[in-house]
């Protein structure tokens, strides 16, 4: 390959300088990117590699059912419970299961908590390097930063004595000597355009946001037990409520109730006042950085989530919007069906496994998967040194997902752009009104900063939408059901001899489905496919190419050597590999071929 | 960057604690290391002046719930554990820099810390594939952890992962997931298990390393006494009603909204050595038993393969709240192989059930160990 153009429309030249960065940091998990760049520094081919593989479905193989949800729980602790809900979704959906109104409601709250947690941490602790450079807010104004401050925002914490402070402390920090997690960053790099006070400021709100992430999740351990990793139930939740009953002290009760209440007020706050002005303000003076559309403008999906009702999938039962886009089509959302054969499958010609025919794609419920570690012919280095993948081989961990054999961009901007190719105003509207605010077009949306924008507005949404839920829980508890779990079916002698159901959510980084097979009362197949599959997938048979090198191509760099370019969008997808990399076959061959001590 | 380069006397100074308190701190400190009154000037003259301890934090096989957890530390805030107390040279999840740039500071600390920073172990290496199951700057993770291990002071193994294996090494482990210890054989490891840990014990264990400058006293395991030594059930709240007999027979039951021992939905509570119920999580909010669901037991060795979270415990004899972590180590095995045993048979939940069924679904609460692992 020199020059090629992909099937979902890319030019790609790989006859330019390569570019290596590995590891990429500010992410969940282990992920290589390869680029090569032009005679002008524009990236010209990208290659994205997965470079982690757990098998936490081959480990759920003969399990109990009923504990699938702590195991893939821990397929990531970033987007902690999502994977769990997941499961017991799916898990629901094979045995009918019902549960009641009060733990739908639940859940939800719970599913939104780590919405707003998660983008908000994403934003301030994974992304913000990106944007901002520290060392320049040495040199801010303190009374300039706090004029800018109260310019965009009634935050409280705003004085210029606060911002003073602030930078006083920076300073010392920084002249210490030893930088800690800043160390060896990419600052004074010309990619980063704000002034010296934006950046104070967003320091500071670096701070802030860490203090706040903690007491956020206080949610998760009030209705879970604890965060990360609260627990989850296969028909309902766990926790029990008792408001004024013997005992209330032992159960949801009360003050309890209070303490979620008051959190949401906090977190609605922040997304208003902190979060939303801090993005707006700083993508004012990144607007000309229109690069890493990628796949958004042409083919994006989204599964939905939020169930309105209690075991009502439907799209219409859905909050958060569900179909699928394709070839820049806003005028048709298309309907996803997870349980149709031909719309999710698998592919594995440029990933590390094994088909039998590698030419077609493999529906999750009839997963094969056998690890098969190798590198093509024009690799450069060896096995355990490389130095530079051959792509046109196999050279990831993750495998490359398709819906109806069309790559697809997946996360808040793929619900976003649903959403407003819907009309519904609730993702419209904001969207508008951001992109007015900013003197953007609407075609701003296909771009990394598109992407980085969708997830502050949905922060905000989600923040609205707790606060709706635990209304409802009240309205329901004040109605006289504080009921939380059906037992019916808990016991397996109650359970049919061989059943198959899926679950899906939308995890904060996008679509995540999980599919089970249910046999004898044990688990015989399951497979996940989560947002960073879709997003960082590998090349397929046909040669389309996933989100994250769609979205690296045609991008100017600075300096080759100081990939800030290429972190910037890819955080913009805020990766998470230890999902995006996962296995399980139909017959379990796999076993005999990997050695085990 | 909140503290600067404070020391930690100013942080603490600046929580609040005045200079007499610190002295007296100090003083204790020395007779406790048995170093008498002029350690103790010698201890304070550390704490006020010396530069923070380096420390890296490398990621293996893993979910990051460990870096999670840490973040929601409260006591001390996390912002002044990474920015006052220890410096934060190398986390992948957090770093500003990347690949080249993060690489180099790898190099960079080996040579300019040699022996006098502390290794931080996330996840954990798989060992098959020559180790390419996690790929780490072109190459096996599992060499890298071993080079960053061989100048480091001491290796702190976080999480369940890093000290047991954890999930990726659940049955049948298809990627050979190995903890540290099995591949750091030359250096002090404290483990710090749990998945993840609770974020006040990861810092508290951080603190103590740099406050007193030495390593936690640890049991047998390799697990700090100081919060590792006692069983969830010796402190949980909820021990009287197992002692009267007083259990949650079903999900949502009336006895689950009174707040019941939750022993008999499988809570791994009596046998899971955890500061779960004494410390709580997120701040002290609550922890898993008050909020409804039993101990998985995740501070445990083998924790996956201990048979389902909902099949009640069956070997546990009632043993006294004296027991030590030493004692235990014993008991845990026995359990271990009790539950794999029981593994490949009818789960113990449905016989439980289909007693519950025969009983008129009134189960005996005064005998908790009433039936067989099934």
């Amino acid at each position: 390959m020199t020059n090629i153009t992909t099937p979902n429309g890319f030019s790609l030249d790989n006859a330019g300088r390569r570019v290596v960065v590995d590891p990429v940091t500010r992410i969940e998990g282990h992920l290589r990117v390869e680029v090569n760049v032009d005679a002008n520094n524009v990236i010209r081919n990208a290659v994205s590699t997965g470079t982690m593989w757990r098998g936490i479905e081959v480990i759920l193989r003969g399990r109990d059912p009923r504990d699938a949800w702590a195991f893939t729980e821990r397929i990531c602790g970033v987007c902690t419970g999502t994977h769990a809900l997941t499961s017991v979704r799916a898990v629901e959906n094979a045995l009918d299961i019902k549960i009641p109104e009060n733990a739908n409601t639940i859940r939800n709250i719970m599913q939104l908590t780590l919405q707003v947690h998660d983008h908000i941490v994403h934003f301030y602790h994974l992304h913000a390097l990106d944007w901002v450079d520290i060392v320049s807010a040495l040199s801010a104004d303190p009374k300039a930063t706090s004029t800018l401050a109260q310019s965009i925002s009634n935050w409280p914490l705003s004085s210029p004595g606060y911002f003073k402070d602030l930078q006083t402390r920076l300073k010392k920090f920084v002249e210490s000597g030893q930088l800690g997690p800043f160390k060896n960053g990419y600052w004074g790099h010309p990619a980063y355009k704000l002034p010296p006070e934006a950046n104070l400021m967003a320091v500071a709100h670096y701070l802030e946001a860490l203090d706040f992430q903690k007491d956020m999740v206080k949610i998760h351990t009030i209705y879970g037990g604890k965060n990360p990793h609260p627990n989850w139930l296969v028909g309902g939740v766990p926790c029990a409520i008792n408001v004024d009953g013997v005992g209330a002290v032992g159960a949801v009760n009360m003050e309890r109730l209070n303490l979620v209440s008051s959190i949401i007020d906090q977190m609605v706050t922040f997304t208003e006042q902190v979060y939303l002005p801090d993005l707006q303000a700083i993508a004012s003076f990144y607007k000309d950085w229109t690069f890493g559309g990628g796949l958004s403008s042409t083919s994006v999906m989204s599964y939905g989530d939020i169930p309105e009702y209690a075991n009502d999938y439907s799209a219409a039962s859905l909050k958060m919007p569900r179909g699928v886009i394709l070839n820049g089509n806003l005028n048709e959302v298309l309907p996803v069906d997870l349980a149709d054969p031909s719309q999710v499958q698998e592919f594995v010609t440029h990933s590390w496994y094994k088909y039998p025919d590698e030419t077609k794609g493999l529906h999750p419920w009839d997963g094969v998967t056998v690890p098969h570690y190798e590198l093509g012919p024009k690799s450069k280095g060896t096995k355990t040194r490389i130095e530079a993948v051959d792509e046109e081989a196999k050279y990831s961990w993750i495998k490359s997902p398709r819906w109806k054999g069309n790559a697809v961009e997946v996360g808040p901007l793929a619900r976003y752009i649903i959403g407003y190719a819907q009309n519904k105003p609730e993702f419209k509207e904001p969207t508008e009104k951001l992109l007015k605010d900013l003197g953007l077009p609407v075609t701003a949306l296909f771009s990394t900063l598109g992407r980085t924008a969708a997830r502050a507005l949905e922060a905000q949404w989600a923040a609205h939408q707790l606060r709706y839920f635990q209304n409802k829980l009240m309205a329901s508890l004040k109605a006289g059901d504080s009921a939380t779990a059906n037992v019916e079916k808990w016991s397996p002698e109650t359970w049919p001899k061989e059943v198959k159901g899926v679950g899906f959510t939308e995890a904060p980084r996008g679509a995540l489905g999980h599919w089970i097979k249910i046999k004898d009362g044990k688990i015989d197949n399951y497979q996940a496919v989560v947002p960073t599959t879709w997003n960082g997938s590998p090349r397929d048979p046909k040669g389309g190419i996933g989100a994250f090198e769609a979205s690296l191509l045609e991008t100017p760099m600075a300096d080759p050597n100081q990939p800030l370019e290429i972190l910037r969008t890819l955080h913009s997808f805020d990766p998470c590999l230890a999902c995006s990399t996962h296995v399980l076959s139909e017959d379990g061959q796999e076993m005999s071929r990997v050695t085990v001590r | 960057m909140g503290a600067g380069t404070e020391t930690f006397y100013e942080v603490i100074r600046r929580q609040g604690i005045t200079r007499r308190s610190f002295v007296k701190f100090c003083s204790l400190t020395a007779t406790s290391l048995g170093l008498g009154p002029i350690g103790a000037t010698e201890i304070a003259q550390a704490l006020e002046t010396k530069p923070r301890v380096p420390v890296i934090w490398m990621h293996g096989l893993e979910c990051t719930c460990c870096s999670e957890s840490f973040i929601r530390s409260a006591h001390p805030l996390v912002k002044d554990a990474v920015l006052s107390m220890i410096s934060l040279d190398y986390d992948d999840t957090i770093m500003a820099a990347a690949g080249h740039q993060a690489e180099a500071i790898l190099q960079e600390t080996r040579e300019k810390y040699k022996g006098q920073y502390i290794l931080a172990v996330e996840g954990n290496p798989p060992l098959n594939e020559d180790g390419m199951f996690c790929i780490d700057g072109g190459r096996p993770f599992v060499e890298k952890l071993k080079e960053m291990a061989e100048d480091s002071m001491a290796v702190i193994a976080w999480g369940a992962c890093a000290s047991w294996g954890c999930v990726q090494a659940a049955k049948p482990n298809p990627t050979q997931a190995t903890p540290i210890d099995k591949v750091i054989r030359n250096k002090p490891i404290i483990k710090v298990p749990g998945c993840p840990p609770i974020a006040e014990v990861m810092t508290g264990v951080v603190t103590y390393i740099t406050t007193f400058g030495r390593l936690p006293e640890l049991d047998r395991q390799g697990r700090p006494k100081m919060f590792y030594s006692q069983r969830i059930h010796d402190k949980c709240y909820r021990r009287p009603h197992f002692d009267a007999g007083q259990f949650v027979e079903e999900w949502d039951d009336d006895a689950a909204r009174k707040g019941y021992c939750l022993y008999k939905m499988g809570c791994k509570g009596p046998t899971t050595y955890s500061a779960c119920s004494t410390v709580r999580w997120n701040g002290g909010v609550s922890f898993p038993i008050q909020s409804g669901h039993g101990c998985i037991g995740c501070t445990e060795d083998g924790f996956w393969d201990n048979g389902s979270f909902y099949d009640r415990l069956t070997t546990i004899k009632q043993f006294g709240v004296e027991a030590n972590a030493d004692k235990i180590g014993a008991t845990v095995a026995g359990v271990v192989g009790a539950a794999i045993a029981a593994h490949a048979a009818v789960t113990t939940v449905r016989s439980m059930a289909k007693r519950r069924n025969d009983n008129g679904g009134n189960g005996n609460g005064n005998k908790p160990n009433d039936k067989s692992a099934g």
